[in-house]
């Protein structure tokens, strides 16, 4: 289209639209139309959540567990709870340290080239890998014997449910999200901060841990509380490999080890299951268990901004 | 996989130790590699797994025939030692029940998102922007369990209960059953799902765009909706088909709502029924899989549920290797684009 268009195609750029064609007049209402309803959906959203929340949320849900039994009608989710903050605790646990050092490989060493788009390219399947079919792959490694010891057995046959297993897989989910955000934070640090390194004589990868990463924390931090938020969403998982137990039942007679190598739920396997189409079916459970569920994703998201825009401020010059 | 470059000076013979920096090279090396192992392992374990399934039905697993709960029935019952295995299995209405979800849903979101992205990154008023940030960043971080929820509970009644009528239920009553857990409500649901993800990257690509670029066409007279839908939209191209791709990859995945919300039932929505196809319920491939998962311990079963993973894992990996390719193609005249690089 001809940018010198004259008549009605001429306007100041500030000007009203009156002026403009009749289809530009069209995709800027259609614009409008878009934004302002993406808006009301996502202020219906919130404020359902929240009305619904409020009202079905009671202390006591907080601090009693689900009742004894395979139904589990009574009672809150202490358990579920944490459930939640332990898997989300073994995953970043995983997916933490890998995440951040195969970060530091992509973005200070890449060598040989040919190996780094390699990894690049598996980041980015994992990445988009459906978690069902992560669940299944995880059934798979801890029902063989050599992952055996780490869950609950009987007789000789391997479950491979437990708290180990969830949250090995869902280091997984978390893997992509700590790997983009840690290399792109590293990415940031301009050349002149390794150069003078370099040049007081460290070494690669003293410069690496003494002056990179301290220097890229924000972007850690970031990384991994996103990573966290991920993971402590995802059901499919959950329901695959922590078993159906709606409270912690440990395996083993070490304290801490056992609950880690027993069987648990999660928010999100308590929401699934109290859901009109799970088991359970007791909705005002669900509402409340959600509304917790939102709170901490909310948390964390306050908590990302807050690194993101210190991270924004210590810009260097 | 060579980890040392072949253009470090030192031959073998000559080097008896690593330096602490090679060392430090080599291990993450090994911790990389060992990435690449974990992915490799998974597509050949599932592949593995899920062989039985696709060498007993050869290409008809893709194929229609017969109703899909009943094989599946047949498939699990025949798993206990006693009787020979039956692996027959036609997919056909579950993976058309995932491809008019996805599709639908993401055909849905990218038109609305892209206005959502260009009103948000160009036209809002200050305010609006400010409030709609933070707010589209909480509903991409929202578990879809939730999503699942709010469709089980407010989406699918209204949908049964005011949309379709006495006369529709009446119209398909000896084939299936009409209850609002329907088509329309996975659809409604998915795109509400995906469509902040997709405007979070549209907007950012958009953002990327130099300034210069729009002002040039503001100072030669484009008024301001044709100046950035012509030049900042098209520059963020790259940043829309990275922003499609992973939209696309987790509908395609999503397992848990759609398996609350859609129905549940092995039937392949007709077209041909008109509007009514929109509140016939069915149920995709991924939610089948999280459907069925206490039937594991049936062998046949296994490899059936297994060979739906090879599915969706294959078109996962595929979709992610044609957005890549897109993106080579693109950015080599796309210099500035947002996510691409």
């Amino acid at each position: 289209m001809s940018a010198t268009a004259p008549g009605p195609g001429r306007t100041s750029p500030g000007g009203s639209s009156a002026s403009w064609r009749l289809t530009d007049r069209a995709g800027l209402a259609l614009a409008w139309f878009f934004g302002l309803l993406f808006c009301a959906i996502c202020g219906a959203i919130v404020i359902f959540l929240a009305v619904k929340g409020i009202s079905d949320l009671r202390p006591d849900l907080i601090w009693t567990n689900p009742g004894a039994g395979p139904t589990g009608e009574t009672g809150g989710f202490l358990d579920p709870l944490i459930g939640t903050l332990v898997v989300g605790g073994i995953g970043i646990g995983i997916a933490g340290p890998v995440g951040v050092w195969t970060a530091v490989w992509l973005s200070e060493y890449g060598r040989p080239a040919p190996l780094a788009r390699v990894v690049e390219s598996t980041i980015e399947m994992l990445a988009g890998a459906p978690s069902v079919v992560l669940a299944l792959f995880g059934i798979l490694l801890f029902e063989s014997k050599v992952l055996g010891f780490l869950s609950a057995t009987n007789g000789g046959i391997v479950f491979g449910k437990s708290f180990f297993a969830a949250g090995a897989m869902l280091s997984l989910i978390a893997l992509p999200i700590v790997v983009t955000t840690v290399r792109e934070g590293l990415q940031a640090i301009p050349n002149h901060v390794r150069e003078a390194s370099y040049a007081l004589g460290k070494t690669r990868i003293t410069t690496i841990r003494r002056v990179l990463l301290p220097a890229a924390r924000p972007s850690l931090i970031t990384g991994n509380m996103l990573a966290f938020g991920h993971m402590i969403g995802d059901t499919a998982i959950i329901v695959f490999l922590l078993g159906d137990t709606q409270i912690l039942q440990g395996v083993g007679g070490v304290p801490g080890l056992n609950i880690l190598r027993g069987t648990g739920s999660t928010l999100t396997s308590y929401i699934f299951d109290n859901a009109p189409t799970g088991d359970l079916n007791q909705p005002q459970k669900a509402y409340a268990a959600a509304f917790v569920l939102i709170l901490i994703v909310l948390a964390l998201n306050v908590l990302v901004d807050v690194f993101g825009r210190r991270s924004r401020e210590a810009r260097w010059s | 996989m060579a980890i040392v470059d072949e253009d470090l000076p030192l031959l073998p013979e000559e080097r008896t130790t690593f330096s602490q920096d090679e060392r430090a090279e080599l291990w993450l090396g090994a911790l990389v590699c060992g990435v690449i192992v974990v992915l490799l392992a998974m597509v050949a374990f599932i592949l593995k797994e899920s062989w039985p399934s696709f060498a007993h039905n050869g290409l008809s697993w893709f194929g229609a025939g017969g109703s899909v709960d009943s094989q599946i029935q047949t498939i699990f019952n025949s798993g206990n030692f006693l009787t020979k295995p039956d692996y027959v299995f036609h997919a056909w209405p579950l993976i058309w029940s995932t491809i008019l979800t996805t599709g639908l849903s993401v055909a849905i979101a990218f038109v609305s998102s892209l206005f959502v992205a260009v009103f948000m990154v160009e036209f809002a008023p200050d305010p609006i922007k400010r409030v709609l940030e933070p707010v589209i960043r909480l509903l991409a971080s929202v578990p879809s369990v939730i999503y699942g929820l709010i469709g089980v509970l407010v989406v699918a009644p209204f949908i049964g209960n005011h949309l379709i009528t006495a006369h529709d239920k009446a119209s398909v009553t000896p084939v299936i059953q009409l209850n609002g857990y329907s088509l329309l409500a996975a659809v409604v649901i998915l795109t509400v799902m995906i469509a902040p993800i997709m405007i979070a990257i549209f907007a950012e690509g958009l953002r990327a765009v130099p300034r210069g670029w729009l002002e040039g066409s503001l100072a030669l007279g484009v008024n301001r909706w044709r100046t950035f839908w012509k030049i900042a939209v098209r520059t963020a191209r790259p940043a829309l088909i990275a922003g499609t791709v992973l939209a696309t990859a987790r509908a395609l995945g999503e397992a848990v709502m759609l398996s609350m919300v859609s129905g549940s039932v092995g039937f392949a929505p007709n077209p041909a029924d008109g509007l009514i196809v929109l509140f016939e319920p069915s149920r995709g491939l991924a939610p089948t899989i999280l459907h069925n998962t206490d039937e594991l311990s049936s062998p046949p079963m296994r490899a059936t549920l297994f060979a739906i993973a090879a599915v969706l894992l294959f078109s996962s990996l595929m979709l992610s290797l044609i957005g890549w390719a897109t993106k080579q193609s693109m950015s080599r005249y796309f210099l500035v684009g947002g996510v691409a690089r």
